[in-house]
């Protein structure tokens, strides 16, 4: 910019870069690399890796477990996103024509600070088959107990339930974020000329809150595919593999049967799915950031 | 009339929010209730908000508080627990990776946000992208990076791979930086402050809120974490609260679980977290405006 000679900070740069420098090599670079070689091996952990070239995928392609975990995990994406995505839009425009409490918020935010290994014990609890409060209430309505983490129809939509209960909150704060910079003046005009509130949150709420509304899709959508802890904790995969999403396939090759070669060209297929999505949702970033500005 | 209607919409919309409250709280309240009730009620005192009994030893017991056959008397499977020590892991575990990271992180993203060197935008695009490989990915070959280093089982292999940077906080930080005006930078230069004196004396305490904002997600995410802590962290000694929450479940018989003894683990596990929200919820619900939107 100025007439001076140009500034070149070479020599401090690399000095404040080292840190990150030497942990992207070493655990996100070296690892990538050495995972896509396992998958084109034979690896137990206890020999040493020997090429097979695409035996693994071949196999992965052909076998059933895979397909019907790659078949559960979208279901419960499904069920999961479309029920958390659809309440947490209902509460985050409640709280936009109603409040701006922060304790309130706070309450929301709740469940998303707790770790899913406690909300899943919690939830095991609160729905256990002889004395869950849940069964009791049903009882007390006159309803048979339902087993909830034991049937298998029931299985997953126990499960997706339960994180939907833990997500909604902080959906909801994201998209009340993203409300809360459509202008106020829009609501008055709408007010005066005499609209609903219904038909404000259609013409003005829903089609300005589009950009966020489709970035926070995405990125609980790739949080949703990665389901693991609640899953580890409460159904370990069952009732038969009605819950057998596929971050646990992976665990379960990897580290039950320790066939890592497998493992890793299964999380291969995974990485592609996510990678996509995240490439997405990085191009939203960029296009929301130009709109708002 | 229209003014009537536009009431009873509002004191409904009170209600649905109001019961969406009542849904999120309930469970906690439900988990702390089944804490505080003696094992031994676990059959009959199921009705009502608060305990007939109200006890603490479940909280005793499961602390290690107690001796082994006092806590079998008290609904224990006599396995030994210690929630005090795995408490303090992994109050260490976020606390390391939280303050380490986000310094790392802030230099990183300072560096690629001001400083002129060639190739910084090469590099950061080569760092950035790896926000697309998923975690699972590279957690395998950490896996047996971190076994092939002799690390297994101990603190510094637990947080080695999110201690020096995660892509995300790197990018965040630097967004941060790019919009730090230039012209108190400049003066400093002039006043003969060279890039480290910039980042420490100026820019460092410039941005303190996004620090706390990165530094408090991180922290969260660490107190949630599961899977690699239950991989590499397998020894009691340095076990996390969330890895000895499973393993209590497991050492808990199938036909009748250990109801009291693991809701007032879960209890202490969430503790922590509301302490934190209680005292910084401000800037927690005000993070997500950060790293929500923008």
């Amino acid at each position: 910019m100025s007439a001076t000679k140009p500034r070149d900070d070479r020599r401090a740069a690399w000095w404040f870069l080292a840190p990150v420098l030497v942990g992207f090599a070493v655990f996100y670079g070296y690892p990538a690399a050495r995972g896509v070689w396992y998958s084109l091996t034979d690896y137990t952990m206890l020999n040493t890796p020997s090429y097979v070239g695409t035996e693994n995928y071949a196999k992965l392609f052909a076998d059933q477990k895979f397909w019907n975990s790659m078949l559960v995990t979208a279901w419960y994406v499904v069920l999961n996103i479309g029920s958390q995505t659809l309440l947490a839009l209902g509460i985050a425009s409640l709280m936009h024509r109603l409040t701006r409490s922060v304790v309130l918020r706070a309450t929301l935010l709740l469940p998303w600070l707790v770790p899913n290994v406690t909300i899943g014990l919690l939830w095991m609890w609160l729905l256990d088959t002889n004395l869950g409060f849940v069964n009791q209430l049903l009882h007390t309505f006159g309803m048979d107990p339902i087993g909830f983490f034991t049937d298998e129809t029931w299985a997953m939509p126990t499960v997706a339930g339960i994180n939907t209960w833990a997500y909604t909150g902080y959906t909801a704060l994201l998209l009340y974020a993203g409300m809360l910079q459509i202008p106020q003046y829009l609501y008055e005009g709408a007010s005066i000329d005499g609209a609903g509130e219904w038909r404000m949150f259609r013409r003005i709420t829903l089609p300005l809150l589009r950009p966020v509304l489709a970035l926070v899709l995405v990125v609980s959508m790739i949080g949703s595919f990665q389901i693991f802890d609640t899953i580890a904790v409460t159904t370990k995969g069952g009732p038969v593999a009605a819950t057998q999403v596929i971050y646990y396939f992976i665990y379960q090759q990897a580290f039950k049967y320790f066939h890592m070669g497998y493992a890793a060209a299964a999380a291969i297929c995974l990485a592609l799915i996510l990678g996509l999505l995240t490439a997405i949702q990085m191009r939203m970033l960029r296009a929301s950031r130009s709109d708002l500005a | 009339m229209t003014r009537r209607t536009f009431h009873l919409g509002r004191a409904l919309a009170w209600v649905a929010l109001a019961a969406f409250i009542v849904v999120t709280v309930f469970p906690f309240w439900w988990m702390i209730r089944t804490a505080l009730t003696p094992a031994a009620d676990i059959y009959t005192d199921n009705a009502g908000l608060l305990p007939d009994h109200p006890t603490l030893i479940n909280f005793s017991r499961v602390l290690g508080l107690t001796s082994e056959a006092e806590a079998r008397a008290a609904g224990g499977s006599g396995a030994h627990i210690n929630f005090a020590g795995y408490l303090w892991n992994s109050i260490v575990y976020c606390s390391l990776i939280a303050i380490v990271q986000t310094l790392f992180c802030a230099m990183a993203g300072y560096a690629f946000a001001r400083l002129r060197f060639p190739g910084r935008d090469l590099v950061f695009g080569i760092v950035i992208a790896a926000l697309m490989v998923p975690p699972i990915f590279t957690l395998l070959p950490n896996f047996i990076l971190v076994k092939d280093l002799g690390l297994m089982s101990t603190m510094a292999g637990m947080v080695a791979p999110t201690l020096l940077m995660t892509p995300f906080a790197v990018f965040f930080l630097r967004q941060f930086f790019l919009s730090l005006p230039r012209d108190v930078e400049e003066a400093a230069i002039l006043d003969g402050n060279g890039p480290w004196g910039i980042f420490w004396r100026i820019a460092l305490p410039m941005s303190r809120g996004p620090l706390i904002t990165i530094g408090l997600t991180t922290t969260v995410w660490a107190w949630k974490d599961f899977l690699w802590p239950l991989l590499v962290g397998r020894d009691e000694s340095n076990r996390l609260v969330t890895v000895a929450l499973g393993v209590f479940l497991q050492q808990s018989p199938n036909t009748q679980p250990d109801w009291t003894g693991l809701m007032a683990a879960s209890t202490l596990s969430v503790l922590p977290v509301l302490v934190l929200l209680i005292f910084m919820g401000k800037r927690l619900v005000q993070s997500l405006n950060f790293t929500g939107s923008k």
